[in-house]
Parts: C-alpha cells; sequence; structure tokens
C-alpha cells in the first residue's frame, strides 16, 4: 500500500500529517515563547502547554468551527487551534497593537469572535460556570454547537466545577467538560487534593456521561471528543471526559517545580512525550517517514521564527488606548484619567 | 548573615532582610509563640508560597500547623472562619489579589459581620494575607490593589506594610489582634531591604507613621507607594522643598489624627494609591482633611493614583502607576494654587 494511501482511526495520511504538524507547532511555538519571556519580551505570567499537546490537537480535531471553547490559562495552543494566526497569538504575548486582543489580554485572555475562542480564565474555575451560560445560550437559540469548557485538575477543587456541572446535568445542556488532568494544581498533587481518584464518581454524582483518556495519545482524544460532542450536540447534555497527562514545564516560567522529581519528569519526558508517541506510531503504520518529520520541524520553525520577527517588529499599543474599551460608551464613562508625568531635569 | 548581640535588654537578632522573610520571620515566631496559629491556602506548605513568604515553615511546624489546601478560596476564607470559632488563630493566603475576590462572599458577609451578628458573642481572631499591587511586571488579576472593597467592608480591620520592619510587627500585631484583619502585602516590596532587630515589639494597628518629616506639603502613601514617596521627598528636599511623608499602615480604621496633625502644619496634602483614584482611599481622606481642616488649607487635596480602567498591561503599567514625578506635580499643584 503507498504511503499516502495508509489511514488511522478513520482519518487520511493529510489528516494524521497535519495533527503532527499541529503538536510540532504548539510545542515549538511554546518553547520559542518560553526563550522571548526569558529575554524579557513577553511580561506578566507565562504557562506553557508542553507536553498536553495531544489534548488540544486531539479534541479540537473532533470539534466544528461553530464549536465554541473556553478554558484555563494555558491557552496559547487552543487559540492556535482555534484559528487565530500564530502571529496574532505571539503579539498578543508580546503586548501588542497587533495582538489578537490589541495587546490587551495578554498570555491568559485569548479571544476571538470571529473564531468562537471565549477563551483564557486567570481565575481558576471561572470558565465552567462561564460555559454553562455559554451552553444555555446555544440551547434557547436552537443552534447546533456545543461549548468545549477546558479546565485542569485545579479548578475541580472550586466551587464552580460542582455548580457548572449540576446546572448543565439539570438543564441538559450542550457542554462537553474536559479536564486536563496534568496532575499538579500548580505545586498541589492531585493526590492530595482529590478525595477521589478519578472524576468518575464526580461524573456520576451529576449524572453526565464520563470517559477517561489517555491524554498523551491524540488519537484517543480525538475519539472521546467526537462521541462527547455527538452526545452534547444532540440535546443529550453535558459529557465529561478526563484526559491523564502532564506537563513538562513549571506551571509557569516562575515555577523551579520543587514539589516534583527530576526523575518523574524525566520518566514522563522519556516515556510518554505525545509527539514522539505519535510519530513511532505513524511510522509503525507506515504513514509517516523521518523526511515527512524533517519537513514538519523546519517549516513550523520558519513559521515560529516569523511570529516573533512579526512580534517585534509591532508597535507596542499608544496608552491612550488604554483608556478606550473600557465600556462601549467610551469616554463618559472613565471616571478619572492620568496625564503621564514628565520627567524632571 | 545574622548576627546576636548584647544588649541592655538581653539578646537581640539584628539581620538585613527582605520584606518577605520579615514576613516569614513574623510567621515564624508567630507559630513558635502560640499552638493556636495555623498557616495555610494554596501552595503555602510544600512550595513555600509562590512569594516564598511561607518557606522552610512547614518543613519546621509540619503539616499539621502550615498546609496546603486545594484550590478554593471561598473555601479557605471560610475555613480560617471556622478555625476561629473554636479558638485557633488561623493566618490564611490568597495567592495574589484577585484570587481574593472568589473568597469575598465568606469575607464580606460572614467573617466581617458574625462579631455583630452574635452581639460580641463570637469574634473572629484571623487573618487573611493578600499579596497586592502592580509594578511587577504581571497583569490584571495579579496586580491589582483591592483595599477599597475591605476598607468598605465594616467589621474588618485592613493593614499594610510598606518596609521589612513594619511587615513583621505589623503582622505580628494582626495575628495577635481579635478581629479580622486583611494584610495586604505589598508585592513590588518584597525584595525591599532593612536590618531588623528581634525581638521586636509589635506595631499598634491603628496607628499611622510619619515616614519623614517635612514642613511644606504633606504626601500621605501607604504599603507600595510610601517608597515612592520617600523619593519624591528626596528629590523635592533638592528642590528646595520639604515633603512631609505619612505611611498610613493601618487602612481602616484610619488614623486621621497623625493625618490632621500634618496637614495643619503643612497645610498642604496629596494622597496617593496605586489604587484607581476613583472611589479610591484617597476620596476619603481628600473628604475628611477638606471637612476638618477647611479653614486651614492653603490648597485642595490632591489625589494620585490609577485611572479607572482594568489593569494596564504590563508593558504599559509604568505610565499608570504613581511616580515621583507625578508626586512632585501634584505638589506643585498645591504650592501654585
Amino acid at each position: 500500500m503507498a504511503v499516502r494511501e495508509a489511514t488511522l482511526a478513520g482519518l487520511s495520511r493529510e489528516q494524521l500529517l497535519n495533527m503532527h504538524y499541529q503538536m510540532v507547532l504548539l510545542r515549538r511555538f511554546e518553547e520559542k515563547a518560553a526563550e522571548e519571556y526569558t529575554l524579557g519580551k513577553i511580561g506578566g505570567f507565562l504557562h506553557l502547554y508542553i507536553g498536553q499537546e495531544a489534548n488540544g490537537v486531539g479534541m479540537f480535531s473532533a470539534l466544528h468551527p461553530d464549536d465554541y471553547v473556553l478554558s484555563a490559562y494555558r491557552e496559547h495552543g487552543y487559540a492556535i487551534l482555534k484559528g487565530i494566526d500564530p502571529h496574532a497569538v505571539m503579539a498578543e504575548l508580546f503586548g501588542k497593537a497587533t495582538g489578537s486582543s490589541k495587546g490587551k489580554g495578554g498570555s491568559m485572555h485569548m479571544y476571538s469572535n470571529e473564531h468562537h475562542l471565549i477563551g483564557g480564565q486567570a481565575i481558576v474555575g471561572a470558565q465552567l460556570v462561564m460555559g454553562a451560560g455559554v451552553g444555555l445560550a446555544i440551547q434557547y437559540q436552537g443552534e447546533h454547537r456545543i461549548a468545549l469548557v477546558l479546565f485542569g485538575d485545579g479548578a475541580v477543587d472550586e466551587g464552580a466545577f460542582h455548580e457548572a456541572l449540576n446546572l448543565a446535568s439539570i438543564w441538559k445542556l450542550p457542554v462537553v467538560f474536559v479536564c486536563e488532568n496534568n496532575q499538579y494544581s500548580m505545586g498541589m498533587a492531585v493526590t492530595k487534593a482529590w478525595a477521589v481518584s478519578s472524576l468518575e464518581p464526580r461524573a456520576a454524582a451529576y449524572n453526565i456521561p464520563y470517559r477517561k483518556v489517555d491524554g498523551m495519545d491524540a488519537l484517543a482524544m480525538r475519539e472521546a471528543m467526537r462521541e462527547a460532542r455527538e452526545h452534547a450536540v444532540n440535546g443529550n447534555g453535558p459529557f465529561l471526559i478526563e484526559s491523564l497527562t502532564y506537563r513538562f514545564r513549571g506551571h509557569s516560567m516562575a515555577d523551579p517545580a520543587y514539589y516534583r522529581t527530576r526523575e518523574e519528569e524525566q520518566m514522563w519526558k522519556a516515556t510518554r512525550d505525545p509527539i514522539a508517541l505519535f510519530e513511532e506510531k505513524l511510522k509503525a503504520a507506515g504513514i509517516m517517514r523521518d523526511e515527512d518529520i524533517q519537513a514538519t520541524n523546519e517549516k513550523v520553525d520558519a513559521l515560529v521564527e516569523d511570529c516573533v520577527r512579526f512580534a517585534d517588529d509591532s508597535p507596542f499599543p499608544d496608552p491612550d488606548s488604554l483608556y478606550t474599551e473600557v465600556t462601549l460608551d467610551g469616554a463618559g464613562a472613565i471616571a478619572w484619567r492620568n496625564k503621564p508625568s514628565t520627567p524632571r531635569e | 548573615m545574622a548576627k546576636t548581640m548584647e544588649t541592655t535588654t538581653g539578646a537581640t537578632n539584628v539581620s538585613t532582610v527582605t520584606m518577605g522573610k520579615a514576613l516569614n520571620l513574623a510567621l515564624h515566631d508567630a507559630l513558635q509563640n502560640d499552638s493556636r496559629v495555623l498557616i495555610f491556602g494554596e501552595d503555602v506548605g510544600k512550595l513555600g508560597g509562590v512569594f516564598r513568604v511561607t518557606d522552610g515553615l512547614q518543613d519546621e511546624f509540619g503539616a499539621e500547623r502550615v498546609f496546603d489546601t486545594p484550590l478554593a478560596e471561598a473555601t479557605i476564607a471560610a475555613t480560617a472562619l471556622g478555625l476561629a470559632m473554636k479558638g485557633f488563630r488561623p493566618v490564611a493566603e490568597m495567592q495574589f489579589d484577585a484570587f481574593s475576590y472568589p473568597s469575598f462572599q465568606q469575607v464580606t458577609s460572614n467573617i466581617a459581620k458574625y462579631h455583630t451578628r452574635t452581639g460580641g458573642a463570637c469574634n473572629m481572631q484571623l487573618v487573611i494575607r493578600i499579596p497586592y499591587g502592580g509594578n511587577i511586571g504581571a497583569i490584571e488579576q495579579h496586580s491589582e490593589s483591592p483595599e477599597t472593597y475591605y476598607i468598605h467592608t465594616a467589621g474588618l480591620k485592613v493593614v499594610t506594610p510598606s518596609t521589612p520592619a513594619d511587615a513583621y510587627a505589623l503582622l505580628t500585631a494582626a495575628i495577635a489582634d481579635p478581629d479580622p484583619v486583611i494584610f495586604l502585602e505589598p508585592k513590588s516590596r518584597y525584595w525591599m531591604r532593612q536590618e531588623i532587630a528581634l525581638p521586636m515589639p509589635p506595631a499598634a494597628l491603628d496607628k499611622a507613621r510619619i515616614a519623614r518629616e517635612g514642613s511644606d506639603a504633606t504626601v500621605i502613601a501607604y504599603g507600595p507607594t510610601v517608597q515612592t514617596a520617600l523619593a519624591a521627598a528626596e528629590q523635592a528636599a533638592a528642590e528646595g522643598t520639604s515633603l512631609e511623608v505619612i505611611d498610613l499602615r493601618s487602612l481602616s480604621p484610619l488614623d486621621m489624627e497623625t493625618i490632621s496633625a500634618s496637614v495643619r502644619k503643612t497645610r498642604r496634602a496629596v494622597v496617593v494609591h496605586e489604587a484607581p483614584v476613583f472611589m479610591g482611599l484617597g476620596a476619603e481622606i481628600a473628604a475628611r482633611v477638606m471637612h476638618d481642616l477647611f479653614d486651614v488649607l492653603a490648597a485642595p487635596v490632591e489625589r494620585i493614583g490609577n485611572a479607572t480602567i482594568p489593569y494596564p498591561p504590563a508593558r504599559v503599567e509604568k505610565l499608570f502607576l504613581p511616580d515621583a514625578d507625578r508626586i512632585l506635580e501634584a505638589v506643585d499643584r498645591t504650592r501654585e494654587y
């Protein structure tokens, strides 16, 4: 069988290679962002998705473009997968006027009306209850789409998790909840934070169907999302997916991860790297060759370099622009305006 | 770095510490001196806190006294309430300013009101520590100044230090105080260094401090802006203007006695904070000063702070935060009035 005709999980070679490309892009984008952060070009906090790429790529491959996405703050990858130009994502990280939110949102608050990306929340758990609201609106308007709500294991500890799941269940809202359980809410090991070892009993408590998935397997994530979306979009109510995954870096760039061992990290990186696993699988199935990997890496490297060049070359927002878009009607709502000081001689 | 020397008052431990370390020492000594003190919050135990304020405390005092909680801010606050009811002296941490908002309900509806609601039968001896303020290159929800929300709530005491020595003395006092204390820690000053001598008596929780004496105008600051005001005063002195700088320390209650005495002397006042000027603490101070000293004032009270916008992105925050130049311009306005 010729390589170009091979398939896996019902996907064409082209689709599979694209998933690989997306994973590599997310990885390289984050690695580059980390470099730029270290150079002082990115302010604030930076939470990297490195290690968790199979989750996003797998899930988003089963989404419809009309589906809404709400997430936590580890979200640059979601923005790219939902279709925002990576140049605009990088520029947003740089705080530039050409960023996807004109430099006003930053790393944790990606947003796009066009792409139905409601985006990231810095306050843990906020997106769960917001997702119930979006789900209610979808249901009200009789639309054939879902709200996908993405969160980490830490959000499960917030009251918002329970309020959102209960509400979505009793009102049968078209919401798919996905917990990317990377096993640490910053420094807190999930085994210490959770009274139960998985979300299965919690899903049962709210009468919501549940699937546990290997979050290092993009195709497994895709399959779970396909099933969950099908369930939710057809009026059967919410669905809860729990993926088991791992972030290869600290919680943010500022986190040296003292709370876990280097051996544990090494074990995951060496044996459970989602990109390496995907490459092995595709090569074993005769779908991908080393030349394909090489070509993808080169293409991604060039793109990411170009994103940085674009962000570097873009202007910062005009300070005056900070006074706009606070309230919709503008100036009247600004109760106090600062005149920048003039440095004294 | 720490050295022990004999003084007439006994063994004194003198060392140069950051504000973060001073807070750490205050927590350490509170744990050591009072078995009812418990410290908890998100990542305060094993990790030692995002800003290292609780570093090493779990190792020394054990996970029964210094412990991590799940991410559940409302529960953290309410747990402090429950512990306080049973006679413990809980010191809870909210990791960042805006992370305290999910706990707001428990703080404003329950912790602040319990003493009144029970006819004085149940006081709330607890401390909630909140790193606050900007100037660290962070972003909204990690750089906010939420003091007005708490000041506006009767039943709470709200305190903020501006120096390592005050950080130690005020936190010690807050833990010993019978009322609920919102203890605001100015993030941008966590790394400020100062020589402190321990043991140190606790500071009064309701007294402002004259940080620098002067005669031409009074600059009223607190938390992160005190150092800014002192820098402005230094520059003003070089220009021949003498500024008095007040460090409020307590935001609620407000030490109007110290403020009034100073303004009566200088006849001019500038209030400076990172929080938005609109409805900020400066508004209350300005109103009180104008009411109490109307016949004395040589100029309207000036206010410096943030604009009425969500906290600006890291790249431009310095354009919005009070700096020495803006303070001096405000002083100029009071002198040219």
